[in-house]
C-alpha cells in the first residue's frame, strides 16, 4: 500500500524526534494521521496543537487529565501616573495603544504581550497582569502521552498555548497534531518540528491549501513529504503538485468507506483493526526514515 | 467643525471608501472656512490594529464629525473617548455627504461592527 521504498541508510534511530502533522485546510485527515501514528508507536506523545478547535480527545479519550489554566500579561494602566506622552502608543508595532487627551486607551486583543510599553513607560504607569488565555490538558492513553490545549472563547491569538504546550513536550517520539492552515499558530507549531508531514486530499482545493503550507515549511526550511489521503482511481492535483516541487511522496492512504465509519465513532483505527494497525507501523517507520535522512536540530 | 471622510481617491466627487480603517486617504472638511483638504492614512498598510491608528491620527488632527459606512469596535472606542459625532454616510459623492451632512440629513451612525482583527 505504500508506494515509497526506503533508501538504504544508516538504522541508528536518534530517540527524540518531534513529526508535525499539518494541512493547508481542514478535514484532509490531520488528526486521524496524528492520532494513529501516536497509537502504533512503543511509546508517544501526542500534541494537539489544534487550540482552536481541538479534538484529538475524541479520538484518544485520555484518563487521568489534569488541567492547567495558561496566563499570558498584558500591561493596565494607572491613569493617575500617565501623563499621556505616547511613547507607548508610537512604539506599539501592533496599534495596540491610543492615547486622546491624557486618557491611554490599551487594546488587549490585538495585545501581543511583548512587553514593549511597560519597559519604554517614563512614569511608570504600565504594570503587566496576568489574563487567562486558556488551559493545557495532560492525560493518558494507553501508550500515549496525550497533550493538548483549548483557548478562551473570545481569544483572538493562541500562538503563548503552543508555547506552553511545547514546555510540557517530553524526549522520544512527539507527533504535533497542527491546526489547519498557514497562519501564526501553524507557523509556531512548525518552529517546534524536526519533520513535517503534509496530509494531503485529492482535490484541486486540496492542492492549493497543500501549496500554502508547503511554502511555508520551505521558508521555515524543514524538511518535509506528503501523504496522499482519500486516493480514488483518476487525477490526483496534490500528487501532481508534489511531483511538480519534488517533494517526497511517503505513503497513500485510499478513499476506505471502513476507516470513515471508525472514524465516524471516534474509534482510533490502528487499535480497532490489524490491517489499519499495520498500515499507520509501517507508516511511522516511513516517517522516522525520511526524518532520519535529514540532520537532527 | 472639522469633519472626515474614508475617500478612495483625493476627488471630493469620488464615493467614500467603505473601509474606515483601511481607507487610503481621509477628505477633511472645515465647515466654517468651507475648505477640504485630503490626507494619507499612514495606517492604511498596519498589519493589524488599522482602525485604532486611524482614528488616533484623526483625532490629533481634531476632527469633530467622522462621516462613514463602517466602523469597527476599537476605532469607535478612539473616537468616542475624543467625543467625535459619528454619522452614518450616504451612497453619494463625498462632497454630496458633506453638504448632506451640513443640511443636517445625515443620521448617527447606529452599527459598530466587530471588526476584522480576529483572523490569524
Amino acid at each position: 500500500m505504500l508506494n515509497w521504498t526506503p533508501s538504504m541508510q544508516d538504522s541508528i534511530m536518534p530517540t527524540d524526534r518531534t513529526i508535525a502533522v499539518l494541512s493547508g485546510k481542514g478535514g484532509t485527515g490531520k488528526t486521524l494521521v496524528s492520532v494513529n501514528l501516536a497509537a502504533v508507536a512503543d511509546q508517544a506523545t501526542y500534541i494537539d496543537c489544534d487550540v482552536e478547535e481541538p479534538n484529538g480527545h475524541l479520538f484518544l479519550k485520555p484518563s487521568s487529565v489534569s488541567e492547567q489554566v495558561i496566563t499570558v500579561g498584558k500591561p493596565e494602566v494607572d491613569q493617575k501616573l500617565c501623563d499621556g506622552c505616547r511613547i507607548c502608543s508610537k512604539a506599539c508595532a501592533f496599534n495596540a495603544l491610543a492615547v486622546i487627551g491624557k486618557q491611554l486607551l490599551i487594546f488587549e486583543e490585538i495585545c501581543h504581550s511583548c512587553g514593549l510599553c511597560m519597559s519604554l513607560c517614563p512614569q511608570h504607569a504600565l504594570k503587566e497582569v496576568q489574563k487567562p488565555l486558556g488551559v493545557v490538558r495532560k492525560g493518558r492513553s494507553g501508550s500515549v502521552s496525550f497533550l493538548s490545549a483549548e483557548m478562551r472563547i473570545g481569544e483572538s491569538s493562541a500562538v503563548p498555548l503552543i508555547k506552553a504546550l511545547m514546555r510540557e513536550k517530553q524526549t522520544g517520539l512527539t507527533i504535533l497534531d497542527s491546526p489547519p492552515g498557514s497562519g501564526c499558530l501553524v507557523t509556531e507549531t512548525i518552529s517546534h518540528a524536526d519533520f513535517c508531514l503534509l496530509v494531503a486530499e485529492p482535490t484541486k482545493f486540496g492542492s492549493h491549501n497543500l501549496a500554502m503550507v508547503h511554502e511555508l515549511v520551505m521558508l521555515m526550511d524543514k524538511p518535509c513529504a506528503v501523504l496522499l489521503n482519500k486516493t480514488q482511481d483518476g487525477e490526483n492535483p496534490s500528487e501532481a503538485y508534489a511531483k511538480t516541487h519534488n517533494v517526497r511522496i511517503l505513503g497513500s492512504l485510499p478513499y476506505d468507506k471502513e476507516l470513515a465509519h471508525l472514524t465516524s465513532e471516534a474509534l482510533v483505527a490502528s487499535r480497532e483493526n490489524e490491517h489499519y494497525r499495520s498500515y499507520f507501523s509501517s507508516l511511522l517507520q516511513e516517517v522516522k526514515d525520511a526524518s532520519d535522512s535529514y540532520p537532527q536540530r | 467643525m472639522i469633519v472626515a471622510v474614508p475617500a478612495e481617491e483625493q476627488k471630493l466627487d469620488s464615493p467614500l471608501c467603505v473601509s474606515f480603517g483601511r481607507a487610503p486617504y481621509y477628505c477633511i472638511f472645515d465647515t466654517e472656512k468651507q475648505k477640504s483638504s485630503f490626507i494619507a492614512n499612514e495606517a492604511a498598510q498596519s498589519p493589524g490594529g488599522a482602525g485604532i491608528q486611524a482614528a488616533q491620527d484623526l483625532v490629533d488632527a481634531k476632527i469633530t464629525t467622522l462621516i462613514t459606512f463602517r466602523l469597527g469596535e476599537n476605532a469607535a472606542k478612539v473616537l468616542h473617548a475624543a467625543n467625535v459625532t459619528l454619522l452614518k454616510a450616504l451612497n453619494l459623492s463625498i462632497a454630496d455627504n458633506i453638504n448632506a451632512m451640513q443640511e443636517n440629513k445625515l443620521a448617527e451612525l447606529d452599527a459598530i461592527h466587530a471588526g476584522f482583527h480576529h483572523a490569524h
